[in-house]
């Protein structure tokens, strides 16, 4: 209690005499940087989770190829969740003498349970939310089938026995199984109305699908209810199991973020360990004067301990506070690549901020702290008697343990914490190594200008430890915006001008076969050229040597990857242009013999096969056999069609397959594409230009979204400047006012400061170029293969950045020290 | 009261063993007034801490209130401190963060005193200080900051108290001021004082001067 009472009260003074300040804005720093990351990835974890459910249009899925028992239905409802229904078949659906396959989806009043289907009333027409479902007798048709059979909204088709309207055009639909190549275009119905198309019968290819929304809890429990009662043809997918590949990607973003907020952290924690060592040399003579007094070691340093406690409390309020601010602004930087509105944040984040404070102050600032406990009482008679020393081991050794607990616990992975230290290690080693280069070449210079130069350079050297730390924490973040803000641009750029200037730009898929000769001609009157274009075959591999793939070994995940799911073949005579083949022979043009296949090189290694193995791929229901003749690699950015697997002409040409076409339309032509979709309706035209801006737009959001987070950092470099700046002070004071009573101007005093900062700031600036040089130059050299040239912004903008800000930090912090007149300094001493 | 016997203090220095004080024994009587005079090196600081506890004798031992403080450890010694001994420092060794009226409460707060503020208020008042209490060090004189550290001294009503140059940092009217406040106080409160100084007005004052010199107490030259 006594020491409660004791601690608050002088936790009081010294929040009023100011003596906490530095060490507060560390913690802060770091608390505010950690948690706006925590805030916003948790919102956009948060979102995800919400967009995970609007994929399955529910929160869980009830899926079967037969008939599903109603009485799950009532078990939901009795638990108090929403429920719909919905069946899915192919069927041709006929208008007049048109027929075309088409997907279609019965749905009951109450679907979808998450998200919205859009509708439009005319074909390309503005789409706008729908309310409920398709009427009894009504359909709503996707734009693909209007086309394909050239009808308008208020036409009738017929399905089976029945005729029904079309009222709308259904524009998307939340369970869209978005990818390249659709089966065939989308018709809503009612789900009653299916029993008078008179299609469905035993053993058709029916989907049915019962949806379930409702509370996490009681959605959790129905499904517990559920699992032991299913058929083997019955299957649960819940939003958890629709949003693996998002949940994970979304960690990796949380990591990445989290981990950029951590160079923050750390040069916070240096600034924090910076203020406390100043700390605790003001406060040996108080604590000596309070064991005089009668204070026990015990005591003093209980007091102490629960200071830190109030510290940590107080920064981590002020710090999460701060940081549900900041992640404001990320969430704006954010909200057009993610897309859609983010939900509140939870309290989650909040428990990260008070680890970070917790981090900081017992790996940074509490050895300091606590060896001011062993301060002899002695001290009070006998000013010379040294402070207490603390061992580097456990300076050292407290900082990097809590620095790693912290890590560990962000990262959750021990080998991950072995790369991060390691970088961490490499990057302070090369960095300090650099800094200390910098620093000495200075001595040079000392002789080379007036006093104020002198005096400036001299401080810079004498206390080089520290200036190499300023050096190294302004650079480092300097560096880090450096490469987000001037090298990203430079490589981007570098990239664009790679790019041939009539490479291909629009892209066409679900082009039948006998379309193929249409599409070229078309072209060649549009734009006078002829779209390159390639067969598309829809496989799965089924066996590798005759051995059914359940029983293959792949040599690794990406093997395994390509097991799961169906490829998209192709067949050729001539080698694709960036293709190089790199094992075994290509069949040659004008091959006409028994199929052959060429695999890319590193599936290959993926899969563990090679040359001379054969595979058997299903397609369609029919399985080819054909042995991998060669072996290529494939330049993946070259903007032509590629594929992993292309088969030998012959027999392929009468597999069942669609063709993909490529061709370079000029800017100012596109308008002829909308002819193009009418001439061939159920060809889908993507544009590259706009998928590349969007890229491009999301790599800039993306990179503006980590630039913020650096701010942090250059601000933890600000406060490890005053820090640095307050751990001088009472010797810059000392030393002004001796300089004034020898009959220096203040004004050269100030110059002399002015240098000093200016020159460190220079300095960081010098070590972020060099940075950011080296990486952009590695980035682009080992990672985009790329020719690189430095801007020649990079090294000017670095420099002046650095003299900048650390120049008008440092003068204005230390102007106090200087302006005090001599004798108050001199008496004090 | 205080009594030393025996007390010997040496410390290695480049030049070998270092003795600052040889066998020294003294014995100072309940609310005596005792002056440790000397030339300075001669070890009255360093006698001054070993009786208060701040510093422990190589050989030798004291006894404080009729306990042995040689026997404490370091918190013993503080918890004594705590309950029966006062300071007054050349230097003042005020906390320069805290008020003149927070620098008195100090020992107060850490006795776990309730009414630490009034306390402080009133022994603020007794040296004369009434219309200072809110103001910092810094913007105190040199006798208002050594009266600041007089009432810190005297607000516990320690049984001993210990001055160490009380009035060397001062000019001669207001160490003359100093001087008498601190023997108007101690004659008020029967509080032991132990003294250490220069100046021979404050030493006459004392009841008993004991003159050290290279560590030893010199013969004779103890007065009563």
């Amino acid at each position: 209690m006594k020491v409660l009472g004791f601690a608050l009260r002088a936790f009081r003074r010294d929040l009023r005499a100011g003596e906490l300040s530095i060490l507060l804005a560390a913690i802060i720093v770091a608390v505010t940087a950690m948690t706006a990351v925590g805030f916003f990835t948790d919102r956009v974890g948060g979102a995800m989770k919400d967009q995970a459910s609007q994929v399955l249009a529910a929160d869980l899925v009830l899926r079967s190829a037969g008939p599903i028992s109603p009485g799950y239905l009532q078990d939901a409802k009795d638990l108090g969740l929403e429920t719909a229904e919905t069946l899915a078949f192919p069927t041709v659906v006929v208008s007049g003498e048109q027929t075309t396959l088409a997907a279609i989806d019965a749905v009951s009043a109450t679907y979808p349970l998450r998200g919205q289907l859009t509708v439009a009333d005319t074909l390309f027409g503005n789409g706008r939310p729908a309310t409920g479902t398709p009427a009894p007798g009504e359909a709503w048709a996707e734009p693909g089938l209007l086309g394909r059979l050239g009808l308008e909204v208020g036409a009738s088709v017929s399905v089976g026995e029945r005729s029904l309207r079309i009222t709308r055009v259904l524009q998307y639909k939340p369970d869209q199984n978005i990818g390249f190549v659709n089966l065939a275009p989308g018709l809503m119905v009612n789900l009653d109305d299916v029993p008078s198309f008179g299609v469905v019968k035993p053993g058709s290819r029916v989907t049915y699908n019962q949806m379930y929304a409702g509370s996490d809890a009681t959605i959790a429990e129905f499904r517990e209810q559920l699992t032991p009662r299913l058929r083997p043809d019955e299957s649960l997918r819940g939003r958890e199991d629709a949003g693996d590949q998002i949940n994970a990607a979304i960690d990796r973003a949380q990591r990445f973020l989290t981990l950029a907020s951590l160079v923050t952290v750390i040069l916070a924690a240096v600034a924090a360990a910076m203020a406390a060592r100043r700390y605790a040399l003001r406060h040996l003579d108080n604590v000596a004067l309070l064991k005089t007094l009668g204070a026990t070691q015990s005591f003093v340093i209980a007091v102490t301990v629960t200071e830190l406690v109030f510290v940590i409390a107080l920064t981590s309020v002020v710090g999460v506070l701060l940081g549900y601010g900041a992640q404001y602004g990320l969430a704006v930087i954010a909200a057009e690549f993610v897309g859609f509105v983010l939900p509140p944040a939870s309290g989650q984040p909040f428990l990260l901020g008070v680890l970070t404070a917790a981090t900081v102050v017992v790996g940074f600032a509490l050895p300091h702290l606590l060896s001011v406990g062993t301060t002899p009482p002695l001290r009070v008679l006998r000013k010379d008697l040294p402070p207490p020393r603390l061992s580097a081991a456990i300076t050292y050794g407290v900082a990097l343990a809590a620095i790693g607990a912290l890590v560990l616990a962000i990262v959750r992975d021990p080998l991950l914490l072995g790369l991060i230290a390691g970088g961490v290690v490499g990057t302070a080693v090369v960095s300090f190594g650099l800094g200390w280069l910098l620093v000495r070449s200075l001595s040079r210079f000392r002789g080379a200008a007036g006093i104020a130069w002198r005096y400036g350079l001299a401080n810079i050297a004498r206390r080089g430890g520290e200036s190499v730390v300023q050096i190294v924490a302004f650079g480092l973040s300097l560096m880090v915006l450096l490469l987000l803000g001037v090298v990203r641009n430079d490589i981007l750029k570098t990239w664009e001008q790679t790019l041939p200037a009539n490479a291909p730009n629009q892209f066409m898929i679900n082009i039948e076969p006998d379309q193929i000769a249409g599409l070229k001609a078309f072209f060649r009157e549009e734009v006078g050229q002829e779209p390159v274009s390639l067969p598309l075959i829809r496989g799965r591999l089924t066996a590798v040597n005759g051995k059914p793939i359940k029983e293959v070994k792949v040599a690794n995940a990406q093997g395994a990857a390509f097991l799961q799911r169906e490829a998209n073949l192709t067949w050729t005579d001539t080698l694709p242009a960036s293709n190089v083949v790199t094992a075994g022979e290509w069949w040659g043009a004008g091959y006409a013999g028994p199929l052959q296949l060429s695999l890319d090189a590193e599936l290959a290694t993926n899969l563990g096969v090679k040359v001379g193995d054969s595979l058997t791929f299903n397609v369609a229901g029919e399985d080819i056999d054909a042995p991998i003749t060669s072996l290529r690699t494939i330049e993946w950015d070259s903007f032509q069609p590629n594929f992993y697997v292309v088969l030998s002409p012959g027999v392929s040409a009468d597999l069942p397959q669609t063709y993909l076409a490529s061709v370079y339309v000029p800017r100012d032509r596109v308008e002829m594409l909308s002819r193009l979709v009418r001439q061939f309706p159920g060809v889908t035209v993507l544009d590259l230009e706009v998928i590349l801006s969007q890229v491009r737009s999301v790599i800039d959001k993306a990179s503006m979204a980590v630039q913020y987070v650096f701010l942090f950092t250059l601000l933890a470099g600000v406060v490890v400047l005053l820090a640095a700046i307050q751990l001088t002070r009472d010797e810059r004071r000392f030393e002004s006012a001796i300089l004034h009573t020898l009959g220096a101007a203040r004004r050269k005093i100030l110059q002399g400061v002015a240098v000093e900062f200016v020159t460190l700031g220079s300095l960081a600036g010098v070590l972020a170029a060099v940075g950011a040089t080296l990486l952009g130059w590695g980035l682009a050299t080992f990672a985009f293969k790329l020719e690189y040239t430095v801007s020649a912004l990079l090294w000017p903008l670095g420099l002046a950045t650095g003299a900048l800000i650390v120049g008008v930090t440092g003068t204005l912090a230390t102007r106090k020290a200087v302006n005090e007149p001599p004798v108050a300094v001199l008496r004090d001493r | 009261m205080l009594r030393a016997a025996g007390l010997t203090k040496q410390v290695s220095s480049p030049e070998g063993i270092l003795t600052i004080l040889d066998d020294v024994s003294l014995n100072i009587a309940r609310g005596e007034s005792v002056a440790l005079v000397g030339p300075s090196g001669a070890g009255k600081t360093t006698l001054l801490a070993i009786l208060a506890g701040l510093d422990q004798p190589t050989r030798g031992r004291v006894w404080l209130c009729g306990e042995e403080l040689t026997a404490m450890d370091e918190d013993g010694r503080a918890l004594m401190r705590a309950r029966r001994v006062g300071f007054v420092f050349q230097s003042f060794h005020l906390v320069q963060s805290l008020t003149a009226l927070e620098n008195v409460m100090l020992p107060l707060e850490l006795a776990g005193e309730a009414r630490a503020a009034a306390v402080a208020r009133e022994t603020l008042a007794n040296v004369g200080l009434s219309a200072r209490v809110g103001h910092y060090p810094k913007q105190l004189s040199g006798g208002e900051q050594q009266r600041v550290a007089i009432a810190r001294a005297f607000v516990m009503r320690p049984e001993v108290l210990f001055a160490d140059e009380p009035t060397g940092n001062l000019d001669s009217a207001t160490g003359d001021r100093i001087g008498r406040l601190l023997f108007d106080l101690n004659a008020e409160s029967k509080t032991t004082l132990v003294l250490v100084t220069h100046e021979r007005d404050l030493a006459a004052r004392c009841d008993r001067t004991i003159s050290i010199d290279a560590g030893r107490v010199e013969a004779g030259r103890e007065v009563a």
